[in-house]
């Protein structure tokens, strides 16, 4: 069927995203805000707008009964769940169903398995992927015994997790309790799902993950990203293609991305991720997020497709518009996130009302943000505030490019990590591109915030 | 009509093309201002006011769900200058636990001895969990704020009786 009207049960800089291709494709866009966000900019944009609920995310953008209802009451055809929140909650997807609207996303049983980080895991290894060496447990008190099996350090994760909430690392037996009851607890807070399970860290790994697009019968791949640059799992700057793969190691990730996808009849937009030691050729299953991601611009940028535009041609029925072959990537795409925090004050974040806020504008430069001078950044939320993306013909010329953005990207008001995008940047580890996640800690060792 | 990206992008190249060094463009749905950079790295900034939907002051076609949200209710404030207790304040916005995860017993209670780095709550902010400390030895005498309620920076979580010296 013709989408013609989208509840975006989401907030921030994706709400605008999605509304931009709602905009282009002639389609309504509704937004459904929380009371923290019925003034913000995307309600301004939006055709439509409808409160959810309360300023808290569990009144609001994770009340299923809420969102489903705002689509019922404004006749929405279908609900965008962005990233986050509900973006993978298979309850959601089948609300949908039951109510007769059409979930942006994959179907809620492959929500369901994926979601599941370990079925996930297990979906992996039965398509012929290798994974690293990791099981359930199930209270703190419980994980010593196959923390001692797989060795230390060992990672934390969120069953019901992904996008690196609810993972921790730890280095010593001792910490491991209290390690496991606070991911639990981030887990509960972010995920409603208390669950964790262990797994091997690898210290030297890359994180590259491959995009991946299905429409239920065939699955093509629109390329890599690298995002090896993060902070206790938070990716920071993400690039397209991964630089200094080696052909045959790209391909091969390519192809096992590919190869999962079809063997779940994947529906939709999605992103398989690897852990890749690039020296051994080597690279392990992590995780697949079913949903759209932050750093899909780098993607877009690349590929010159609207990855919005393709999730809703998908939702509708509509088959891959695109044979693998005649998918195209060229150059090189740059993304920083830029954040409300304080880079000195151990990254606190800084809600508040912003002042004044610059982007950069200009061919190859692309801003994708949600604040302006007299929007508040609520507390209640994550702190990403603006992503500023570049693509140029390849990747000195992108990371020249960047330093040039950030230079004319002023945000008054509340501290962000702009100074320490701007610092990486002109790093000369970065510049030699290939960095693995240990990257970071020790670059901010480097500038004196380690 | 709406400006989109590409449009900027179009009007930043014709503008550099130009001998103009800043373009404002206000319409009734929007400001926009697009200036030369006269940093060392040149280029083009933007800055963008987008504005609410005319004649609403309470936004375009608001319609509230049935039942959301209720207001939290304030915990009882201490009485100020209570002889001698000191107050554990929120660096922080965010929620305030009492535990460190549901259904797990509370970090302290009333009466609870505690010392400078005991944790005594965690706040939640932005989907990380902080750990608040008492930040002196002492009893604590009043638990101002309830679980999962949602606290302002300097806000009094607690009161405690500092230990004699």
């Amino acid at each position: 069927m013709t989408i013609k009207r989208i509840l975006i049960a989401n907030r921030g800089e994706i709400a605008v995203r999605i509304m931009e291709t709602c905009r282009r494709l002639g389609i309504k866009s509704i937004l459904g805000a929380s009371e923290a966000d019925v003034d913000s900019v995307p309600a301004r944009l939006a055709d439509q707008v409808i409160c959810l609920g309360g300023a808290r995310a569990d009144q609001s953008y994770l009340n299923i009964e809420a969102v489903v209802g705002a689509a019922v009451e404004t006749g929405a055809d279908a609900i965008h769940p962005g990233y986050g929140f509900l973006a993978e909650n298979p309850a959601l997807a089948r609300a949908c169903g039951e109510a007769g609207i059409i979930f942006v996303g994959p179907t809620a049983g492959q929500l369901e398995s994926l979601g599941d980080k370990l079925r996930a895991r297990e979906l992996a290894e039965a398509a012929g992927l290798a994974v690293l060496p990791g099981g359930a447990i199930d209270e703190p008190g419980a994980g010593s015994e196959l923390a001692k099996k797989l060795g230390y350090p060992i990672l934390i994760k969120a069953v019901g997790g992904g996008g690196g909430r609810g993972m921790r690392l730890v280095r010593a037996p001792s910490d491991l309790d209290e390690a496991v009851a606070l991911a639990m607890a981030e887990a509960e807070a972010a995920f409603g799902d208390p669950r964790v399970y262990l797994e091997r860290f690898v210290d030297k790994g890359r994180h590259v993950e491959v995009q991946i697009l299905g429409d239920a019968r065939k699955v093509i791949h629109l390329g890599e990203r690298d995002c090896s640059v993060q902070r206790r799992y938070q990716k920071l700057v993400e690039e397209a293609p991964a630089p200094g793969l080696e052909e045959g190691l790209r391909k091969a990730i390519h192809e096992a991305a590919v190869g999962l996808g079809t063997a779940l009849n994947y529906q939709g937009l999605g992103t398989v991720e690897f852990l890749v030691e690039a020296d051994r050729k080597a690279f392990y299953f992590l995780e697949v997020n079913a949903r759209i991601q932050v750093e899909h611009p780098v993607t877009e940028m690349i590929s010159g497709l609207d990855l919005v535009e393709e999730q809703i041609a998908i939702a509708g029925g509509q088959p891959l518009r695109l044979n693998q072959d005649e998918v195209r990537l060229s150059g090189h795409a740059l993304e920083c996130r830029i954040t409300a925090e304080d880079v000195s004050q151990d990254f606190r974040p800084c809600p508040g009302l912003i002042e004044r806020a610059v982007f950069p504008a200009g061919p190859g430069i692309r801003v994708d943000s949600h604040i302006e001078a007299g929007i508040e950044v609520p507390p209640q939320y994550d702190s990403l505030i603006a992503k500023i993306i570049v693509h140029e013909a390849d990747r000195p010329a992108a990371l020249k490019a960047m330093q040039a953005a950030l230079a004319n990207c002023r945000i008054e008001g509340v501290e962000t990590n702009l100074g320490m995008q701007a610092a990486l940047m002109a790093d000369a580890g970065f510049a030699g591109g290939g960095v693995a996640t240990s990257y970071f800690t020790r670059f901010l060792g480097e500038m004196g915030h380690g | 009509m709406n400006l989109t990206k590409e449009d900027v992008q179009e009007i930043v190249r014709l503008l550099d093309a130009s001998p103009f060094d800043e373009l404002r463009l206000e319409t009734d749905r929007f400001k926009l201002t697009l200036a030369r950079s006269t940093g060392q790295h040149g280029g083009w900034t933007q800055e963008t006011q987008t504005k609410p939907a005319r004649g609403a002051a309470s936004g375009p076609d608001i319609k509230s769900q049935r039942g959301s949200s209720e207001k939290e209710k304030a915990a009882a404030a201490g009485t100020e200058g209570d002889g001698g207790s000191a107050a554990v304040r929120t660096p922080l916005p965010g929620t305030f636990y009492a535990s460190a995860k549901p259904g797990a017993p509370p970090f302290v209670e009333l009466g609870s001895m505690v010392g400078e780095d005991t944790v005594i709550g965690v706040i939640e902010t932005m989907k990380l969990m902080n750990s608040v400390t008492a930040g002196l030895a002492g009893e604590v005498v009043e638990i101002c704020v309830a679980n999962a309620e949602p606290v302002k920076p300097g806000q009094v979580l607690m009161r405690l009786r500092p230990e004699e010296a």
